[in-house]
């Protein structure tokens, strides 16, 4: 307990007191006969923000739990600093956890919802008012410490709870799905709020979502998991180009799917939607090989006459969002395929016949037939 | 058609409720009234006498004491040992909770007669705690443990469990999960989770039990004659013995509304006072 209070005020005089390192070796949890994680290893360094992205159901929430204390995972280690804490209860862990639904005491005001965490330590009461009024000035909620949660916006109630997790000087903080209640308009500005708060105060921050606009503009390093296991740990640009699966590239921005078949092993593709590609990317594979070539919309242009190289098309929608316009094409195939580009560049109506071509062919990723697992290469 | 006549109307279908509960319950109550106003038990002279005779009376007011004395520690009682049996419900699974329901209903489906017996059965001076004792050599001569004000508070503790552990279930599935775990994260402990967050929250369940308990016990006639016997004197049997046995109807029908007032008025007294404790949750 002293040791702890002690930390806190050596944390209140220098506000850049760094967040714990965090390290994950082979966790594994299964519920009943189903597995929920399995095999997740990840290291993360102090101060870092960490997202862990994926669908609904891919164990996120559930590895968020773990790390927090609140359930033993069937197999593997958390350590913070190097020291193991699979057998130190939630209560000792120093985490401060921001729920989805902020779970404030609502029989509590906002200053005692944040001096909660300094009580059950037993800081002293001098100490508690200070820190407390800190915090609120921090989160700029100084004005609203007498309220009641019931009382708060949501945007105040979600300021609150980062207050009263942030009041404890945690080494982690996580927050699990902390914008999803928060109306579209309000969701961005909470989102910069919280990063330069998480930044200024140096902690290491684990956030959970499935949504990948939240996690790009959010994370240092974005940990995308699928069905329980890790797809791709890296930073935001890196998994946008550079996805390392089929699934990562699909649920990381919005990306074009094209079927082909390889003609030889030097590259040249035969796209079922019609046309050829020399894509370097996807050579040594033997001819007649089943692939996805994938292209982004931004990566794609559409011109009103043949060209070399270019993929036949037919346009089916445009949508002018602004500064570009979006414009869906239907292939040969069947298959459709979003462009952006600048609203100036195309003038072309629904119906009428066009040509696809690629802006650059080092951003096309090609991976093997989804039929398999989804290994990749990369350019 | 005017909104009175419509408001009428609608009414209509509690009309024969409204008439029973004339008949049976208000009548009464008004000839209770007029009975207790009455000086002698030959029903002559008007007069408060009754009710002046009860507040002057120390074995009167005694009896009345205890018997309020009796609902708080059975409250209490109830309380204390339907939390824990809340909190294992709230926290099992779907085959323990059907078992657990069971087992809680299981009392209130036998009647009261039946369950009192059976506390006497256990408490009597040949029954199963002093045989046991005995027996094992701990105890030289059997306890009285029936007729006794323990033995009083433990039968209608168990008889009326039910009573406060079903509002206390019901308050505990409500609360949020993520608010004890808040609790945790910002490093309390499990008793300073249940004290700070469990507790105040689930209140109004505990309050609502604890009020159903406090006038059940109070007025359990049949307990506690059976288990408490001829030495406890309480208000249920007190108004028997005045009414059947000495006939003084007057004093008997005074008793009557005093209890009724008294109960009414501690109820009264909690419920005000659980508003005051979880104001902040009510806040606008």
């Amino acid at each position: 307990m002293s040791s702890s209070a002690i930390r806190m005020q050596t944390a209140a005089a220098a506000p850049e007191a760094r967040g714990c390192a965090l390290a994950l070796a082979g966790i594994g949890h299964s519920f009943g006969g189903t597995i929920a994680l399995d095999a997740i290893d990840l290291t993360v360094a102090p101060g870092e923000l960490i997202a862990l992205l994926g669908p609904s159901g891919c164990g996120k929430t559930t590895l968020l739990q773990i790390i927090a204390g609140f359930l033993q995972p069937s197999r593997g280690s958390v350590a913070f600093d190097g020291l193991r804490v699979d057998h130190t209860p939630a209560n000792r862990r120093r985490i401060g956890m921001v729920f989805q639904n902020y779970a404030l005491f609502p029989h509590l005001t906002v200053a005692e919802n944040v001096a909660y965490g300094l009580r059950a330590r037993q800081a002293p009461r001098a100490m508690i008012q200070s820190r407390v009024a800190e915090m609120l000035a921090r989160v700029q909620m100084t004005a609203f410490g007498a309220r009641f949660p019931r009382q708060l916006s949501g945007g105040q109630q979600q300021r609150v709870a980062l207050a009263r997790a942030l009041a404890i000087d945690p080494v982690l903080v996580l927050l699990d799905e902390p914008f999803s209640a928060l109306d579209k308009n309000l969701r961005l500005d909470m989102q910069i709020e919280i990063k330069s708060l998480l930044k200024s105060c140096g902690v290491t921050s684990i956030i959970v979502t499935h949504d990948q606009e939240e996690a790009l503009s959010m994370a240092d390093r974005i940990v995308v998991l699928n069905k329980g296991r890790i797809e791709q740990i890296d930073t935001p640009d890196a998994l946008y180009d550079a996805p390392a699966s089929l699934f990562v590239n699909g649920f990381i921005g919005h990306a074009n799917f094209l079927e082909g078949r390889t003609t030889d092993p030097r590259g040249h593709v035969a796209l079922a939607a019609g046309g050829t590609l020399a894509l370097p990317q996807a050579g040594q594979r033997p001819a007649g090989t089943e692939i996805t070539v994938s292209i982004r919309p931004e990566n794609l242009t559409l011109s009103a006459g043949d060209a070399p190289g270019a993929i036949p098309t037919t346009i089916r929608v445009v949508m002018p969002l602004g500064a570009v316009s979006v414009i869906e094409c239907v292939m040969a195939s069947g298959e459709s395929v979003k462009v952006s580009q600048s609203r100036a560049a195309w003038s072309g109506q629904p119906g009428v016949p066009a040509w696809l071509g690629i802006t650059d062919i080092t951003k096309v990723h090609v991976f093997d037939a989804p039929a398999g697992s989804p290994s990749i290469t990369r350019p | 058609m005017s909104d009175t006549s419509r408001g009428h109307r609608e009414l209509a279908p509690a009309l024969p409720l409204a008439l029973l509960f004339v008949v049976a319950f208000v009548l009464p109550l008004i000839a209770l009234v007029a009975i207790s106003l009455y000086r002698t038990p030959e029903f002559l002279d008007l007069s408060p006498v009754q009710y002046l005779r009860f507040l002057r009376d120390p074995f009167s007011l005694r009896v009345l004491a205890d018997t309020v004395m009796l609902g708080l520690e059975v409250a209490l009682c109830t309380l204390v040992l339907g939390y824990p049996l809340a909190l294992v419900y709230a926290a099992s699974g779907t085959i323990l909770r059907i078992a657990l329901t069971f087992l809680i209903l299981l009392p209130l489906l036998t009647s009261t007669v039946v369950r009192t017996f059976a506390w006497i059965v256990i408490l009597g001076r040949d029954g199963i705690v002093n045989a046991t004792m005995l027996s094992l050599g701990l105890w030289d001569s059997p306890a009285r443990l029936l007729y006794s004000w323990g033995g009083l508070v433990l039968a209608l503790t168990q008889i009326q469990l039910p009573l406060m552990a079903l509002p206390l279930i019901n308050s505990l599935l409500r609360l949020d999960g993520n608010l004890a775990k808040a609790a945790e994260g910002l490093g309390a402990g499990r008793f300073r989770v249940f004290f700070t967050v469990i507790l105040p929250l689930t209140l109004p369940g505990a309050i609502a039990g604890g009020l159903l308990v406090f006038a059940a016990a109070a007025t359990a006639f049949i307990t506690q004659t059976l288990v408490g016997g001829g030495r406890i004197i309480l208000m249920p049997s007190y108004i028997y013995q005045q009414s059947m046995g000495v006939q003084d109807w007057p004093f008997a029908a005074a008793l009557s509304l005093i209890f009724t007032a008294a109960v009414i008025g501690i109820v009264t007294a909690i419920g005000a006072l659980s508003r005051l404790a979880t104001r902040g949750q009510h806040a606008a």
